[in-house]
């Protein structure tokens, strides 16, 4: 155990290190990121005013809140893309890292969750600024604010497996980029990530309840802003961590099936 | 005449150049696809919700969102593919082989690549097109599709330049890819009518990436909201655009001595 603990400070570290030195780059990547919520925020405040200040529960201060909160989401969210094995695999990189004595996945994690770091402190000044021009109503008690801390890093562990795990695919196929848009799709109307769940049609709401794609973005968002009650919100942490146990197991046993198909190519 | 010639040629090669990669063509249909639902769907949620947005009916934004998806389709077939060579080769210093060609440096750098299976988006957004005008019950009037291929030759002029401009700034600063991502970000903000922004970022669109009037001008002509004020503002900016990218185009050109090649 103190092995792993030793091995992922040193490489969130080395990560933190190195994203330290493209702030303009990872900024100018935030703010094109910024855009898409922006445009949300903007179309569904204008509806909730045009019908007298509120829609699916939401006030246009209540977006603001939402599609701020959902700029830090996202970016919790960017893990290593499934279109990158291909890379990796035709590239060489995975015998490299094969050669280690350790899974290759948990310098995804660790490189991915020390670049979160520094993008936690790069986006608060954003979020002050879109602050200061959309104006959210925003009243978090500390019990959402410890439960949102969670999430938010359980969330980027779940979207860690599931995109993994699509990823592996691309040990059978190289033709996956079908796939890809098709989950990245299915990930944007049951996510949260278009709109907040709760304007979406009762049935889409109860079939969300299903899929990781929720757990990874809409609740971390609701769970700050949304004023659940701590029934719920502990229930969605508990769905949360039952997500990134299953991913684990799926991980691990089409890694393994995975591994035996690999032959290396280049390197 | 010698630059139409040119410009054919270099499109027979890119067609001929995409026909060896067919399965694309299907990729391509799954993608436009994709795209058409999810919008379809954002579409009917804010239409689940109320009945006009910002003073636009759900078949008038139904006709912006084919206007949005064929420009698209036309920047990705032309114009980006062409920007991002440009870009590329400005960094690796290659472009020396195309600025030793005996033609005009812009023309060449503007024709060299094409994208043929994008053309799957232009063929969907005339189709979503029709599907609005029908619903809205379109009567064909010359005036009004005369102002909409006008416009619409406009848009992608003034897009074009906008990338050009975007472009350019790579002799100065290397990397510039992420002011690439940005564009695509904004870009996707005129799929809904520009009037409910709010007005910084309003002007933003429409000054820094006319997106604006690429898409808004050619929705406003098909549903009867283009004045003449507008089509000769819009002709106006785009004949600045065009000169002051062309202009940028020159002054990189001048300060580019050929990184490695």
């Amino acid at each position: 155990m103190k092995r792993y603990i030793d091995i992922y400070l040193s490489m969130m570290k080395l990560s933190i290190l190195e994203q330290w030195q493209y702030p303009l780059a990872n900024y100018f990547y935030m703010i094109g990121m910024i855009a898409e919520p922006v445009i949300y925020m903007v179309v569904w405040s204008t509806v909730a005013m045009q019908q007298g200040g509120m829609v699916g529960g939401y006030t246009p201060g209540e977006f603001a809140a939402y599609y701020i909160v959902w700029t830090l989401v996202r970016s919790m969210n960017v893990v290593f893309t499934p279109y990158g094995w291909e890379w990796r695999i035709r590239e060489g990189q995975l015998s490299m890292s094969l050669m280690r004595p350790i899974h290759p996945l948990h310098g995804d994690v660790a490189f991915f969750a020390g670049w979160k770091v520094v993008v936690i402190v790069l986006w608060l000044p954003l979020a002050f600024a879109l602050t200061l021009i959309f104006k959210p109503e925003l009243n978090p008690t500390l019990l959402e604010g410890i439960v949102f801390f969670f999430a938010i890093w359980f969330a980027y562990l779940i979207r860690t497996m599931t995109l993994t795990l699509i990823g592996l695919v691309t040990f059978w196929t190289t033709r996956v980029s079908a796939l890809f848009e098709l989950y990245f799709a299915a990930e944007l109307i049951l996510s949260g990530r278009l709109v907040p769940l709760s304007l979406m049609p009762e049935w889409i709401q109860s079939f969300a309840w299903f899929f990781p794609f929720r757990w990874a973005f809409g609740f971390p968002i609701e769970s700050l802003v949304g004023n659940m009650p701590v029934n719920e919100l502990l229930i969605g942490l508990g769905m949360q961590i039952a997500w990134i146990i299953v991913g684990i197991i799926f991980v691990n046993i089409i890694w393994k099936i995975a591994i035996r198909k690999f032959s290396a190519v280049g390197g | 005449m010698k630059g139409i010639k040119l410009a054919y040629n270099y499109l027979r090669i890119g067609i001929l150049n995409e026909f060896q990669y067919r399965a694309n063509l299907y990729i391509q249909i799954l993608q436009t696809f994709i795209a058409l639902a999810t919008g379809l769907i954002g579409l009917n949620l804010v239409f689940s919700q109320t009945t006009a947005l910002g003073g636009w009916s759900k078949p008038e934004l139904l006709a912006v969102m084919g206007v949005f998806t064929l420009i698209g389709g036309i920047i990705r077939a032309a114009i980006q593919p062409n920007m991002e060579r440009l870009m590329e080769e400005i960094r690796e210093g290659t472009l020396d082989y195309a600025l030793t060609k005996p033609a005009d440096a812009q023309l060449l750098i503007s024709v060299r690549e094409f994208r043929l299976w994008q053309i799957v988006d232009i063929i969907t957004g005339f189709v979503v097109l029709a599907v609005a005008l029908s619903q809205l019950n379109w009567l064909i009037d010359l005036w009004s599709v005369l102002g909409f291929l006008s416009a619409l030759v406009m848009g992608s002029m003034m897009i074009y330049s906008f990338w050009l401009i975007i472009t350019s700034t790579a002799f100065w600063f290397i990397r510039v890819q992420e002011i690439a991502n940005l564009f695509e970000g904004l870009y996707a903000a005129g799929r809904w009518p520009i009037d409910i922004y709010p007005n910084w970022l309003r002007y933003g669109l429409t000054f820094l990436v006319p997106v604006a009037f690429a898409i808004s001008v050619p929705s406003q002509a098909l549903t009867g909201r283009l004045t003449l004020e507008t089509w000769f503002g819009a002709l106006a900016f785009t004949v600045f655009l065009f000169l002051f990218a062309r202009g940028i185009l020159k002054l990189g050109l001048k300060s580019y001595s050929g990184a490695s090649a």
